[in-house]
């Protein structure tokens, strides 16, 4: 290697790169951000401001009464989304963490073609296995209640949460192990005074991703349920499909159903990332 | 390690309940779902919800009705709009995707807080983001009233309305355009192995070609699938939507190729440079060739989600507006709408056979190499 500096200095001074790159930058943030200035301007209009001419402007007076009267309208959805989504979330994180661990520190002969062929569950179009799944629901006698929602989505999560604690598990250095196998430790035993305590991490992607997942999903929501047990994006369709109905209304109740995942979003953003990245699998 | 301990055994153990229930509700489901595509279950609505349906075995009939029945050109010019949906989306997600993370590789100030902004809407649901530019998109109103902030005219592009189609071609062309595509793909192989000096797949893939090639000149402009021309081509009304899953999904390619551009050594640039390789050089010697792989994994993902897109396009467009439709959608109103189940079954396996084609060679390549020595 030669004797450069691994890292440059700053350099003084304005440089027309810099300052295209900060250009480029803001032109970018305003294409991402802008569609957020609109939703927030047309939520706070009251119903009679509204107005194509004049979508861009910024609200005379807000009108905060849109948001309690799209919580009247899908409050109750989004209880069925809080339900459904913590509920399949720590059941299939559970599912992976174990999954994961015996994919990963008890391999087998076939365990990698075992996982491609379960692997291939996550990318399917859920439309080729919908009619078949609609008919299971059905004959379970959970067709309309949240459960049979909840089992879908612990079914078709295996694949995605088993993934990401396999490779989560994969760094975790096998003398770890064997050391706590030659003193007498067996399968069980290692999982709860070894692997599980370090865990956390993999527990924080998963469980936010899968959050994610089951929060925004909408074709097993619209096939699997019925008025009672809808989810919040079901609902939020709904609202904003009627043609009579002014726009705050679905305005707000975008707001509301976005909020829960852009939350975890924002606060836990780095783990977030890293599900995604998992997502493009890396063997 | 050696044989079955206890451990091994537990190990089995913990994983059937998963085996079992993806053996059940991806495979099992899958071939069930192939076997109603091939009857009649609701294709005589009187028959679709009865107590005890009379079913029968109709072998290929429905898809041979989706490909060239007369009542199914819906179904057709969904096939056609959801693949110019993908690559349109393809391209703009990596475009933009990799425009940004080479501005970010540049370390401005604030980067967290740029990538922040740049991936929060992969955060969303597709119905929520479909809400926001449902509303932007409006005929007079959001981005047709830009212009005027301005001072310029609104514009009256139909975002959602447009019935609009350019790229147009006929349906009848459809065996020969294939015959075309294989054919062009099948040479490009047989020049690769002639390359590589494998000539027995040079010769299998050329034959190939050739053959394919002269049935395309000679036969393919004489088969006809429908009695008269059916022309489809890309819709205008598709261009709100590809615009609003670019919105939605560029952060994603920009999180993989930042996390590829910070991969890259920094030794090997500077050695580039050291090397006396301008800047533009050094991208296109050195960084994009690292960056390829990256694109073909992203090129897959984002073509599987794609192709079976259809939350988006029901917030946006609706369920009901033909030039906007995808076969994801037409598959949901077929068989939960109109209760047309063997229909909808068949519609649903065109596109698990369209998202296999890409899915399946990716998963055997990453899984193949490791296989050796599990």
């Amino acid at each position: 290697m030669t004797a450069v500096p691994p890292v440059s200095p700053p350099r003084p001074g304005v440089q027309p790169g810099r300052v295209l790159t900060y250009v480029l930058l803001v032109v970018a943030a305003l294409f991402f951000l802008v569609p957020i200035y609109l939703l927030f301007a047309t939520a706070l209009k009251a119903p009679e401001a509204i107005n194509l001419a004049t979508s861009w402007h910024w609200p005379a007076a807000l009108n905060w009464a849109s948001f309690s009267e799209a919580w009247a309208k899908i409050g109750g959805n989004l209880g069925n989304s809080l339900f459904l989504a913590v509920t399949a979330t720590i059941l299939s994180a559970m599912l992976g963490s174990v999954n994961g661990y015996a994919l990963s520190k008890w391999k087998f002969r076939g365990a990698n073609t075992l996982f491609a062929l379960m692997l291939f569950g996550m990318f399917i179009p859920y439309q080729a296995v919908l009619i078949p799944l609609f008919q299971f629901i059905k004959a379970l006698g959970l067709y309309g209640s949240i459960w049979g929602l909840i089992l879908a989505h612990v079914v078709y999560g295996i694949p995605i949460t088993t993934l990401i604690f396999r490779n989560f598990y994969a760094d975790v250095p096998d003398a770890l192990v064997e050391a706590a196998t030659i003193d007498g430790a067996g399968f069980w035993s290692i999982y709860r005074r070894v692997i599980f305590p370090i865990s956390i991490p993999g527990f924080v992607v998963v469980i936010i991703w899968q959050f994610t997942q089951v929060w925004n999903e909408f074709l097993f929501a619209a096939t699997l349920t019925n008025t009672g047990s809808q989810p919040v994006t079901y609902a939020l369709s709904q609202l904003s499909g009627g043609q009579a109905v002014s726009w705050n209304l679905p305005m707000a109740g975008a707001i509301l159903a976005a909020l829960p995942t852009l939350l975890v979003y924002i606060l836990l953003g780095r783990y977030f990332v890293r599900g995604l990245l998992a997502g493009s699998v890396k063997g | 390690m050696k044989g079955l301990s206890k451990d091994r055994l537990w190990s089995i153990a913990v994983l059937t309940p998963s085996i079992i229930l993806i053996a059940v509700f991806v495979y099992g489901f899958i071939a069930r779902s192939v076997y109603v595509s091939m009857t009649d279950w609701g294709n005589d609505p009187a028959q679709a919800l009865a107590e005890n349906p009379v079913i029968r075995w109709v072998g290929l009939a429905n898809y041979s009705e989706l490909f060239s029945g007369f009542l199914q050109g819906r179904f057709r010019q969904e096939l056609v709009s959801t693949i110019f949906f993908t690559v349109f989306f393809i391209l703009g997600c990596l475009g933009l995707g990799l425009g940004l993370a080479l501005i970010l590789d540049r370390n401005p100030r604030g980067e967290g807080l740029w990538r922040t902004i740049f991936l929060f809407p992969m955060s969303l649901s597709f119905i929520v983001t479909g809400t926001i530019w449902r509303w932007m998109l409006q005929p007079q109103g959001g981005v047709n009233q830009a212009p005027t902030l301005l001072g310029a005219p609104p514009s009256t592009f139909g975002w959602l309305s447009s019935q609009d189609a350019v790229l147009k071609f006929d349906w009848n062309l459809l065996p020969l355009i294939t015959a075309s595509v294989v054919g062009i793909v099948l040479i490009v192989l047989a020049v690769q192995a002639l390359r590589a000096g494998d000539r027995r797949r040079t010769l299998v893939a050329g034959l190939c070609a050739a053959l394919l090639l002269v049935w395309a000149v000679f036969i393919g402009p004489n088969v006809k699938m429908l009695p008269a021309p059916e022309l489809h081509g890309f819709n205008l009304a598709l261009i709100g939507i590809i615009i609003a899953a670019v919105w939605q999904m560029s952060g994603y390619t920009m999180a993989l190729y930042l996390a590829g551009l910070r991969g890259i050594p920094e030794e090997l640039r500077e050695a580039a440079k050291v090397d006396g390789a301008s800047d533009a050089g050094m991208y296109r010697f050195v960084v994009f060739p690292l960056l390829a792989p990256i694109t073909l994994s992203a090129m897959i993902i984002l073509g599987h989600i794609s192709l079976k897109i259809f939350d988006l396009v029901y917030a946006m467009a609706g369920p009901d507006n033909l030039s906007t439709s995808v076969p994801a959608l037409n598959m949901y109103l077929t068989s939960f709408r109109q209760n047309q189940f063997s229909l909808g079954a068949a519609i649903g396996t065109v596109l698990l056979i369209l998202v296999a084609f890409i899915i399946v060679p990716y998963l055997v390549s990453q899984f193949r190499q490791q296989e050796g020595h599990a």
